[in-house]
Formats: structure tokens, C-alpha cells, sequence
């Protein structure tokens, strides 16, 4: 491996990826030193990582491999009871954290008293994950975790593990081949190449946005804009009001406000709230606002929707618009062009 | 015509034996008893010193296979015969050869066990900030029990045999009264001798199965479903 420059911040969580070669499993096991750099330093919160006793070291630093490496003869209580055997617990201790992990990672306290034989893959994944933080370290290394579980279960595994980050916070590197596992759980992504040169350290979307090279490029797929879509939700756009209007307008108001967005429906509110689309071509059979008929469908999506569900939305919706429901209230409307300048915008809404 | 009926009549077990000699019978099994349990106990403990080198030194075991291999191939009778010279006609005559021929079993089954323990187990182990001593008595030892236990049933099983053999240098438990019965073309001991050096290995055999079930309970468990 060449040599390799990487700044991790506290809490995040940082994927290294890249072919087959490139060192990131090496790059992994060297922060807790089942490799041994020939040169150069790895420091953590400033104070180098050989300065103290290696397994004092890795009793602070959670370890999850693809294989999950569950001790076949200790049942799940015990295997997720490891590092805190080695560190002294008392028995109390160890119990009362143990159910509070199997809690934590999701698993039925009933599977405690099990082998790991006895577990699907996804249980075992969530135990190595248990077992990783119950002595509560800082620092979480994982090798491919959910490399050997069928996709549906990956999917459910990452998201788990977002979830959990959100309340543990711990400062994560994780390994992967899979792109779309790197978009999704990163907070920065450090790509390799082979030999272990970095070819970019940026946050996802920086990566999709603005590709290094064309390594990068290739790495990360020609479909770059619509992954954007992914990472970014309904609520970092700008969206506007739209063609809206509350109940209580006059319709010479209705018309104009029409006019103005150039469309031939409109929205209608009431106290914050949406009611439905009216036809231009229908307010000419009414007195008021609130007799005309709001017979367009809202196609509806929510603040934290990805801007590839609020697509999808607006594909199927007839007036090309999705509302914006905020927890009830109209938040405003999405259209294609507003999606468009949100991805242009680069990574500042974020 | 009495006598000639009696000589004639030599049938395979004559239930009066059991009466009349069941003193020498019971010092018999005790004594096969404690040659085959003395003989594996001292090579299991050479067996552990030697997988343990052959685990540590990777080139180490190579030799050590090749040198417990060659023991094997020795014939029993000829290695208890040149031990006399040297011991006379005792235990320890006995005892080294049949140690020697255990060695084979246990070590190899030793360093499979310890082979068998899955990469990632270590791994993982490792990671967790687990000494090497540590690691190798919690983990890999308990994991490479299964294979241990059958090593040890094999070796106890053949040593049981090879008990009778010891006969010859007036050792040998059972096998002294199946040579009894041979000099004396008289069925009842051979047989009895027999029977029992059987029971006996089969008795031991359960024994240490039994005990290794106890100590695997992880093994016998049915597999999750995925």
C-alpha cells in the first residue's frame, strides 16, 4: 500500500471503498492493529494508536466482520458478554447491558440463551453488532458487515444501523464494495484504488456531484444524478407556494394567481391546510372559491421523502406537482424544475 | 468314560469358570483397566506437548507427523519384546509401547481440531483485544473438543487391544487369560478374556462420548433456519 492521508471525524460514520486490492480491509485493520503499518502513524483523538498495550486498544474499538466470527460454543448472551468479561465486569453489569444491547440491536431476548447455529444470518449480523458495543466503545471498525446477508435483509441491516447511529453515535469506519451501501450509510466516502491510493475523500454527494477523475466516475455509475436523488430529501429544496391560493380568495385573485405560474389549475388552502387542485376551466361555473370542485387528485409526499420518491410522485400525478404535507399543514409544492436547481445547488442545501 | 466324555466336551464358555476363578477374572479387567488408562493418559500428554509444537512451528509438523507414523508401523509384539531388555517384564515395558502407539490418534487429531477452528472465530477474537492464551483455552481449545473426543475414542479403543498383547511380557490383563486358554486349548478363558476385552473398549468408548456430548453442548443443537 502507498501511503495514505485520511482525517475521520468524531461521530461519523466513514466508508472506505474501492476493487478488490485496494487495501481497504488492510486500511481497516490497521487502526486496530491486526495489520501493522511498516510507516507512518494512526492517532486517535491525537494520541498514537501503538502508545498503549494492543489489546487494551482493541477492547476500546468495536470490531463487525462479514463473517460475524460469533464463538459457535458461547451462547448469544455470552458471545455479546465478551469484552466485558475481559474488562472485569461483574455479573449484574454484564446482564443488565446485555439485554439493554439485544434491545438496542433489535434482537428477541429470547435468542439469548441460544448458539449462534440456531440464528439466521440477520440475527447474527445484529448479534456481532452487539457484541461490537457492549463495552461501549468510541470507535466501531466494520469489515463488510452485511456483505452475507441476501439484499433485503442488507437493506434492513443498514438502515438499522443508520438508526442506531442516530442514538449511539459512535465514530464508525466501515468497509465495503457496494457503491450503493457507501451512498447510503456515509457520511464521507474515501474512495481507493489499487495500491491504496486515494482517489477522493468527500461526503456522498460531493462524490456524485463532482467526481475527482474519471476513476471516480466510473466508480460511482453513469447514473449519478438519479443516486443524487437518493441522499437528498423533499426538505433541502427550496420549494415555493406555487399556483396557491386560501379558500377565501376572490376569483379575479384565483386567476391571476393562475396566470402568473402559467397553469390552468390551482391549489386551494384552508388555515393551513391543503384542500385540492381546481380546473381553470371549472371557476367559470361558480360564484366562489370554495364551491369549485377540487376534483384533481393530490399526489402527496413529506418533508424527509427523497427527492427520488417526490419524482416519482410528480410522474404519476396529473397535474405534475407534489405537495409538500407537513405534518398536515401545506409546506408547499415540488415540481420537476424545483428538483432540477436542487440538485444544480450542489451540496449547500445539505 | 466319564473322563474321555469330559475331555471331549470343550464348549465355549464353561459358566463354572466364572465361580471358580472370578478372583483372577475381576484382576484381569482391572488390570486391562489400568494399563489402557494409563498408557492413553501419558499419550495424550505427550500428544498435547506435540501438537502444540506442531501448532506453534509450522515446520515442526511435518517430522512430528512422520515421526509418530513410523511408531505405528512398528509391530506391538516386537516393540514390547525389545523393551524387556531394558525394563524386564513390567508395567513400563508395557506402558511405552502402548503410549507410543497412541500418539498418532490424539496428536493428529489434536492439530485437526485446532485447524477446524474457522478463520474468522480468530478473527474476530483477535479484534475483540483477546490474549493469544486467553484465546487458545476459551475459544480455540473448547472448539477443537469434538475432534480431541475422537481422537481419544480411537486411541482408547485400539489400546484396549493392544492390552492383550502386553500378555506376552507376562502384562495384559485380559489378554493373560486368552493366552491361558491358547497354551491350554481350552476354550472358556479365551473366550471369556475376549468378550470382555470387547465390553470394555465398547464401555470406555460410551464413556468418553457420553462425557464429550456433556462438554459440547453447543454441537448437538438443530440449525436456525436462514
Amino acid at each position: 500500500m502507498s501511503s495514505l492521508t485520511l482525517d475521520i471525524a468524531e461521530g461519523s460514520i466513514v466508508v472506505l471503498i474501492g476493487p478488490s486490492g485496494c487495501g481497504k480491509t488492510t486500511t481497516l485493520r490497521m487502526i486496530n492493529r491486526l495489520v501493522e503499518p511498516t510507516s507512518g502513524a494512526i492517532e486517535i483523538d491525537g494520541e498514537d494508536i501503538t502508545a498503549r498495550p494492543v489489546a487494551e486498544l482493541r477492547r476500546d474499538i468495536g470490531y463487525v466482520i462479514q463473517q460475524v466470527g460469533l464463538f459457535p460454543h458461547h451462547t448469544i448472551a455470552t458471545n455479546i458478554a465478551t469484552v466485558p468479561k475481559m474488562l472485569g465486569w461483574d455479573q449484574d453489569r454484564i446482564r443488565t447491558r446485555t439485554d439493554e444491547l439485544a434491545e438496542l440491536v433489535g434482537l428477541d431476548s429470547s435468542l439469548l440463551d441460544r448458539y449462534p447455529d440456531e440464528l439466521s444470518g440477520g440475527q447474527q449480523q445484529r448479534v456481532g453488532v452487539a457484541r461490537a458495543l457492549a463495552a461501549d466503545p468510541p470507535i466501531l471498525l466494520m469489515d463488510e458487515p452485511f456483505g452475507a446477508v441476501d439484499p433485503i435483509v442488507r437493506t434492513r441491516l443498514q438502515d438499522e444501523l443508520l438508526e442506531l447511529q442516530g442514538r449511539v453515535g459512535k465514530t464508525i469506519v466501515l468497509v465495503t464494495h457496494d457503491i450503493d451501501e457507501a451512498l447510503k450509510v456515509g457520511d464521507r466516502i474515501a474512495l481507493l484504488n489499487v495500491g491504496g491510493i486515494l482517489e477522493q475523500y468527500a461526503t456522498p454527494d460531493e462524490l456524485l456531484r463532482d467526481p475527482a477523475n474519471g476513476f471516480v466516475e466510473e466508480f460511482v455509475g453513469e447514473d449519478r444524478s438519479i443516486k443524487r436523488l437518493q441522499l437528498k430529501a423533499v426538505s433541502d429544496l427550496s420549494f415555493n407556494q406555487g399556483p396557491v391560493v386560501d379558500v377565501s380568495a376572490s376569483l379575479a385573485q384565483a386567476k391571476d394567481t393562475m396566470e402568473r405560474h402559467g397553469t390552468e389549475w390551482l391549489g386551494v388552502t384552508e388555515g393551513g391546510g391543503f384542500l385540492g387542485w381546481v380546473s381553470a376551466s371549472d371557476l367559470d361555473a361558480v360564484d366562489d372559491l370554495s364551491q369549485a370542485p377540487r376534483a384533481l387528485p393530490a399526489a402527496q409526499v413529506q418533508r424527509d421523502s427523497t427527492l427520488r420518491t417526490a419524482m416519482q410522485v410528480i410522474m404519476t400525478s396529473h397535474t405534475s406537482v407534489a405537495v409538500v404535507d407537513d405534518n398536515g399543514t401545506f409546506g408547499g409544492v415540488v415540481t420537476l424544475e424545483s428538483i432540477r436547481e436542487g440538485l444544480e445547488q450542489g451540496g449547500e442545501a445539505l | 468314560m466319564s473322563a474321555v466324555v469330559a475331555q471331549a466336551s470343550n464348549p465355549i464358555v464353561r459358566w463354572e469358570y466364572f465361580v471358580d476363578e472370578w478372583d483372577q477374572i475381576l484382576e484381569a479387567v482391572v488390570q486391562h483397566l489400568e494399563l489402557t488408562v494409563i498408557s492413553v493418559a501419558i499419550g495424550f500428554v505427550l500428544s498435547a506437548g506435540l501438537a502444540a509444537l506442531a501448532l506453534r512451528f509450522g515446520w515442526a509438523a511435518g517430522p512430528i507427523n512422520g515421526f509418530t507414523a513410523f511408531l505405528y508401523t512398528i509391530p506391538s509384539v516386537a516393540l514390547f519384546a525389545i523393551l524387556v531388555p531394558y525394563f524386564g517384564f513390567s508395567r513400563v515395558s508395557a506402558i511405552v509401547p502402548l503410549a507410543l502407539y497412541t500418539l498418532l490418534i490424539i496428536e493428529t487429531n489434536i492439530v485437526a481440531g485446532f485447524a477446524a477452528v474457522p478463520a474468522d472465530v480468530r478473527d474476530a477474537a483477535d479484534g475483540m483485544g483477546m490474549s493469544p492464551v486467553r484465546r487458545v483455552f476459551t475459544v480455540e481449545l473448547p472448539l477443537a473438543m469434538p475432534y480431541i473426543i475422537t481422537g481419544l475414542r480411537i486411541a482408547v479403543v485400539s489400546t484396549v487391544g493392544l492390552v492383550t498383547v502386553a500378555a506376552i511380557i507376562g502384562q495384559g490383563g485380559l489378554g493373560r487369560l486368552i493366552l491361558d486358554g491358547l497354551r491350554r486349548t481350552f476354550w472358556t478363558p479365551m473366550t471369556i478374556g475376549a468378550v470382555l476385552s470387547i465390553l470394555l473398549a465398547l464401555a470406555l468408548d460410551g464413556l468418553i462420548y457420553w462425557a464429550g456430548r456433556r462438554a459440547t453442548p453447543w454441537a448437538n443443537r438443530p440449525k436456525g433456519t436462514a
